[in-house]
């Protein structure tokens, strides 16, 4: 147990953290989208693109974002262009992708790619998925209107000229982006935790809409801070710790107002 | 363009969800400042028809709104959870800025609506049914609409907050100047305030004065089988 906080990766924190803000906004709106589960499964859709690049030896990060991109298309063309339901579809779809992708990926990629890994990110990835993070957060906080709208009703946001469709996947873009940027922390498997978790405990602790995406924030980064320096200290990886701290985010909001 | 006067012309209007046919060629017209019922059983394609109207759907046909018609859209009911931590006050700020209207309007059309300031500043969960449906209409009032459309704006109050709604819909639509397109099943609110109806359901659509459409006959036609109509007395 030599680690201490100075061995901590600053750049990789950096990016953990810019990652988490982004999480916490966007899961504010898959909650009140009501795409919990959804959300969740949709992380997944990136294992068979990590292990297609792996086989391929291009950057993980390259085919997992162009798997999250594809399943994006996939769950807004379902969606909007078929009478599918959305749920049947990510239910079968993105289980056989996650099947699909452990057969690309053995060892320890496997792990890393599913719980996360505690790799030092390089300086271009923490550059580019500095921008993307804040693209994200512009995204919500420009577009938080419209979304709001939309969500109390598609036809009130159609006569208001909102185009629905349009904002709709614009949404589900920034949420594979903000997946893509906390796989290499959190993993397939748990990511889609982060960003759901403290937007649940969040919902339970506000009094407004502005209380819940401060809450939501707040408590992905804590939990994103917290669970990369336990897991440091303790040399493991960093996908569970950090979904653990948010998960005693989310009880401790269940006991606070039951 | 439609005809001086007119708000809305629509002429033979087709809506097909695949090989099925939801509405058939379906023809009307709504002066302007007017009051369209539209009535029939669950099914008909009452609000199939509104979604139609501002183009959430595609069909057939042909759809004509007066120059310069601004619509304003009052669903069923909120399409949010009702345990979400957020008020009135913010969805309808949100709607303002979206449709560019001032900060003070949100104000007057919670005055409009009757909502008190307390209630607006609430968590949506803590409205009434009475106090939602208001909550609609004033989001659908953000922007300065010309035209409301009205999809079953009674369907989740009781029947004093029936009346009461449709009391207020009727103020508004004076003082605002408003052409409504309402769905009810309620046939006395349709009776008290529709200047036409439409008829959509089981046999031929029809289309005309109250008093001369909803007849015994025809409704029993409409609904396919008898009807009792109840009509509120004051």
């Amino acid at each position: 147990m030599s680690t201490s906080l100075s061995a901590i990766d600053l750049p990789s924190l950096g990016l953990a953290l810019a990652m988490a803000v982004a999480a916490g906004l966007v899961g504010c709106f898959a909650v009140m989208r009501r795409m919990t589960l959804a959300a969740d499964a949709l992380s997944h859709v990136a294992l068979p693109g990590i292990g297609l690049a792996l086989l391929w030896r291009i950057d993980p990060l390259i085919g997992a974002l162009a798997m999250l991109l594809l399943g994006t298309l996939l769950v807004w063309g379902v969606e909007h262009r078929t009478r599918i339901s959305v749920e049947t579809v990510i239910g079968v779809v993105f289980s056989a992708a996650l099947a699909a992708g452990s057969l690309f990926t053995s060892g320890e990629e496997l792990i890393d790619a599913l719980f996360g890994g505690g790799r030092p990110v390089p300086a271009w990835e923490a550059g580019l998925g500095g921008a993307v993070a804040v693209a994200v957060i512009a995204f919500i906080l420009v577009a938080r209107d419209r979304l709001v709208v939309s969500l109390v009703s598609p036809e009130i946001a159609r006569t208001a000229g909102i185009r629905v469709a349009r904002l709709d996947l614009a949404y589900l873009f920034a949420f594979a982006l903000t997946v893509a940027l906390g796989l290499r922390f959190l993993g397939v498997l748990l990511m889609g935790s982060l960003i759901i978790v403290p937007a649940a405990a969040a919902k339970r602790l506000a009094r407004s809409l502005r209380g819940m995406l401060a809450w939501s924030v707040a408590i992905a980064v804590a939990s994103t801070a917290a669970g990369s320096l336990l897991a440091s200290l303790l040399h493991r990886q960093t996908g569970p710790f950090v979904v653990l701290v948010a998960a005693a985010f989310f009880f401790a909001s269940v006991a606070w107002r039951r | 363009m439609p005809p001086d006067g007119k708000a809305l012309e629509v002429f033979e209007l087709t809506v097909r969800f695949g090989e099925t046919a939801v509405l058939e060629r379906i023809s009307f017209s709504v002066e302007r400042g007017q009051t369209l019922g539209i009535v029939g059983p669950n099914g008909a394609g009452k609000t199939v028809l509104l979604r139609a109207l501002i183009g959430a759907i595609p069909s057939e046909g042909s759809i004509r709104w007066a120059p310069g018609t601004r619509p304003g859209y009052v669903p069923q009911k909120l399409d949010l959870e009702r345990d979400l931590p957020v008020t009135a006050r913010e969805l309808l700020f949100a709607k303002g800025r979206v449709a560019r209207a001032a900060r003070s309007e949100v104000d007057r059309v919670l005055s409009l609506v009757g909502l008190p300031l307390a209630v607006a500043g609430a968590p949506i969960g803590h409205l009434s049914g009475g106090q939602l449906q208001r909550l609609l209409v004033a989001f659908a009032l953000l922007g300065g609409p010309n035209v409301l459309l009205l999809d079953e704006p009674t369907a989740n109050v009781d029947e004093a907050g029936q009346e009461s709604l449709g009391e207020l819909l009727h103020r508004i639509q004076r003082e605002e100047g408003l052409t409504l397109l309402l769905i009810s099943h309620d046939l006395s609110v349709i009776y008290r305030y529709a200047t036409q109806v439409l008829c959509l359901g089981h046999g031929r659509p029809c289309f005309g004065p109250p008093h001369e459409v909803l007849t015994t006959e025809s409704l029993a036609e409409l609904y396919g089988g008898p009807l009792h109509v109840h009509l509120h007395e004051h």
